[in-house]
């Protein structure tokens, strides 16, 4: 079979550059943060199952500048993930394809996103 | 999987087969529509599952292990913890593997990177589920 010469997709470099393609790229990118951060989750809830001082040493990282300066990270990746999917969703029901609504729906992901990032770590700091 | 019946007459063609089962099985995975459909499924149930896991991640900032392990302990939020891991692994898993299909193009590399992201997600699920359960019975 040949396939030489089939049409390539052009490279990043030739597009020019659009909000809602970046929305997309943005979106994979949190996916693949995210996928990341599983490995945080599991961690802590492994030394949950161990005992007091393995979970300890455990918040300890976590709570320590960096573990929340990722928290912080995933935070945000998870919102707009989560936000981005809603909006995929719609999607698939048809809807919201006309390039002036994609455009908007994807500026109010990233706006959301933020702003339930700082409502979530307000609240946090509250609990506390 | 039996052929599809169809009977042409003229240019007409017949089938008894739904639109949706005819296209069942197809594509070079032999799977169909089922990726699509499964990522739109975990998808769903993770809009519901990851909002109550922050809420209740902010609730216990800072939480020491036994209020932390009181708290898992409870039937309502072992299941959702449960459910939690187990929509979120799939749905990696699945989002993962389209990642991979794009951008790694050598055949041996892709299928190493693939069964990697498959056996990882599986062992991490398993891992944390165990985690959920021992804490549930024994907290």
């Amino acid at each position: 079979m040949t396939t030489e010469n089939r049409p390539l997709s052009p490279h990043l470099q030739i597009y020019r550059w659009q909000w809602t393609m970046a929305y997309s790229i943005l979106h994979r990118a949190t996916g693949i943060a995210l996928g990341v951060g599983t490995l945080l989750l599991v961690w802590w809830l492994v030394a949950l199952a161990t005992g007091p001082a393995a979970f300890e040493s455990a918040q300890a990282v976590i709570g320590s500048f960096l573990g929340r300066l990722f928290l912080f990270g995933w935070t945000f990746a998870l919102f707009y993930h989560l936000a981005n999917g809603i909006r995929h969703l719609v999607w698939d029901t048809g809807h919201g394809f006309d390039l002036d609504v994609a455009q908007k729906t994807g500026h109010a992901v990233p706006i959301a996103a933020g702003a339930l990032t700082l409502l979530t770590w307000i609240l946090g700091y509250f609990a506390i | 999987m039996t052929p599809v019946a169809c009977k042409t007459t003229g240019d007409k063609q017949m089938s008894l087969k739904t639109p949706l089962g005819q296209v069942r099985g197809l594509g070079s995975a032999r799977s169909g529509t089922h990726h699509w459909w499964m990522q739109r499924v975990t998808a769903v149930a993770l809009v519901p599952l990851t909002l109550w896991f922050i809420y209740s991640m902010v609730g216990h900032a800072g939480a020491g292990h036994g209020e932390m392990a009181r708290w898992l302990a409870s039937p309502f939020n072992a299941i959702m913890m449960v459910l939690l891991i187990g929509a979120t692994f799939h749905h990696l898993q699945l989002g993962l593997q389209v990642v991979v299909e794009d951008y790694i193009h050598s055949e041996a590399a892709k299928v190493a990177v693939m069964l990697v992201v498959k056996l990882a997600s599986v062992a991490l699920a398993v891992a944390a589920v165990f985690a959920v359960l021992k804490v549930a019975f024994t907290a």
